[in-house]
């Protein structure tokens, strides 16, 4: 079956078979390898990507169901110029990760998180969080990651 | 892991979707948002020849006023449901339950009526709509039918939807200022519930039950008990009257009861406070 769509501001089409998940889509056919598969059960948020801005976990879409739809995957954040996104510069500066592997999916949720919640309490982004999990358990500082780029956010547009 | 092969249509109106689905076959599943049925059929527990995906039909998304019910479409989002003015001013208690479905990025693909159809006695929704009395509207090629919520669920994973037919509306008494509450008891955030309770006192009592058994339930015992007069600890001792239920590996039916029990008290002391 024909899809088509948005991926990073990129426009792309393929053939692919009704079963193939969202997540095996951008990592196998337009070759995005930055949105990993953890759990493969929607638990784990590892595989979280943006469609139309909203957060959504790829694991659990099919290709097919993103047929027209606009994709923003952790390789779509950055600048052009290689200027990094508040929520990855936060990372940075907050030490927001460990052994790395469920970053790409805590980066996205934040970002979505941020964008219904532009100025949430510590509480409202671990229950922001709900849907990721770190199995090196680092949330100390991915929560701090998030609250710092919620106020680079604030002093930007201030 | 990745479901077994199957055929994909893609419905853009409700006409089209009876008309799939009745060239479909028995086989041929109904697929909203996903976020139920998707994981059945990675698991390969679920393996339907052909799905017959509604989640385009734009019409299907909606609440409404009409007189004293609130009314929903069925492909309504569980982030749509949670935020929505009309949902928060007069049924708070579906507000607040859609909120606590699953997590951030489960509630902006899943909708209430594929949560509905699903009927997942571990599900939160479904309680919720048997607390605040709902009904659901169901289309098939001989028209519209009304469902009351309490001849809905039917027996594990089954309702009484037939094969032929889409749910289109869930229909809701208004509960405007309302007493309510809902007690979701699990190990972790984003879990089903071990055993949750939606609690509704106003001009209408409701209690009902998640994980209690193979459907979702109400807590009638818990309903008469509080139309007899009992007050909250005496009507929530009644809370597991009559049930079986499940054993898993997060509790036994004993551990199950009793926390029905504590729950249900819990739910009925902050409804009533409110």
């Amino acid at each position: 079956m024909k899809v088509s769509m948005t991926v990073n501001g990129s426009h792309y089409e393929h053939d692919v078979e009704p079963r193939m998940l969202l997540v095996h889509y951008l990592r196998e056919v337009v070759g995005l390898t930055g949105t990993n598969v953890g759990c493969d059960t929607s638990s784990c948020g590892a595989c979280t990507v943006l469609i139309g801005g909203e957060s959504v976990k790829s694991c659990t879409m099919l290709a097919v169901q993103g047929d027209g739809a606009d994709v923003t995957t952790i390789e779509g954040l950055a600048d052009a110029d290689g200027q990094m996104h508040p929520v990855q510069e936060a990372f940075r500066e907050k030490h927001g990760l460990q052994c790395g592997y469920c970053t790409p999916g805590m980066v996205m949720a934040i970002v979505s998180l941020l964008d219904e919640n532009p100025d949430p309490t510590e509480a409202e982004v671990r229950e922001g969080l709900e849907g990721n999990l770190c199995r090196c358990t680092g949330y100390h500082n991915i929560v701090a990651a998030a609250l710092h780029a919620a106020s680079a956010k604030k002093a930007a547009v201030a | 892991m990745i479901p077994a092969a199957f055929e994909y249509r893609r419905a853009s109106n409700v006409e089209e979707a009876l008309s799939m689905l009745d060239g479909g076959g028995e086989d041929a599943k109904l697929l909203a948002g996903g976020h139920s049925l998707l994981p059945l059929m990675k698991l390969r527990l679920s393996a339907p020849s052909m799905l017959v995906d509604i989640g385009r039909i734009s019409d299907l998304s909606y609440v409404r006023e009409e007189g004293d019910r609130l009314v929903i479409g069925a492909l309504t989002r569980h982030r749509d449901v949670e935020i929505n003015p009309l949902v928060r001013e007069h049924a708070p208690l579906v507000a607040h339950v859609a909120g606590q479905v699953g997590d951030p990025q489960v509630r902006h693909r899943g909708t209430i009526g594929g949560s509905v159809a699903h009927g997942d006695a571990a599900s939160d929704l479904p309680a919720a709509c048997l607390a605040m009395g709902a009904t659901f509207s169901a289309v098939g090629p001989g028209g519209t039918r009304t469902i009351d919520a309490t001849e809905f669920f039917l027996g594990f994973l089954e309702t009484a939807l037939r094969p032929d037919e889409i749910l289109t509306e869930i229909s809701l008494p208004k509960a405007t200022g309302a007493g309510w509450s809902f007690q979701k008891f699990n190990r972790r955030a984003q879990d089903w519930a071990i055993v949750g309770v939606a609690a509704l006192r106003g001009e209408r009592t409701g209690v009902s039950l998640v994980n209690m058994g193979s459907v979702p339930l109400r807590a009638t015992a818990v309903e008469e008990a509080l139309a007899g007069g009992a007050d909250e600890a005496e009507a929530a001792s009644h809370a597991a009257d009559g049930l079986d239920p499940p054993s898993d590996l997060n509790a036994s039916p004993e551990y199950r009861r009793h926390l029905a029990q504590v729950l249900v008290r819990r739910a009925l002391e902050e409804a009533s406070a409110a």
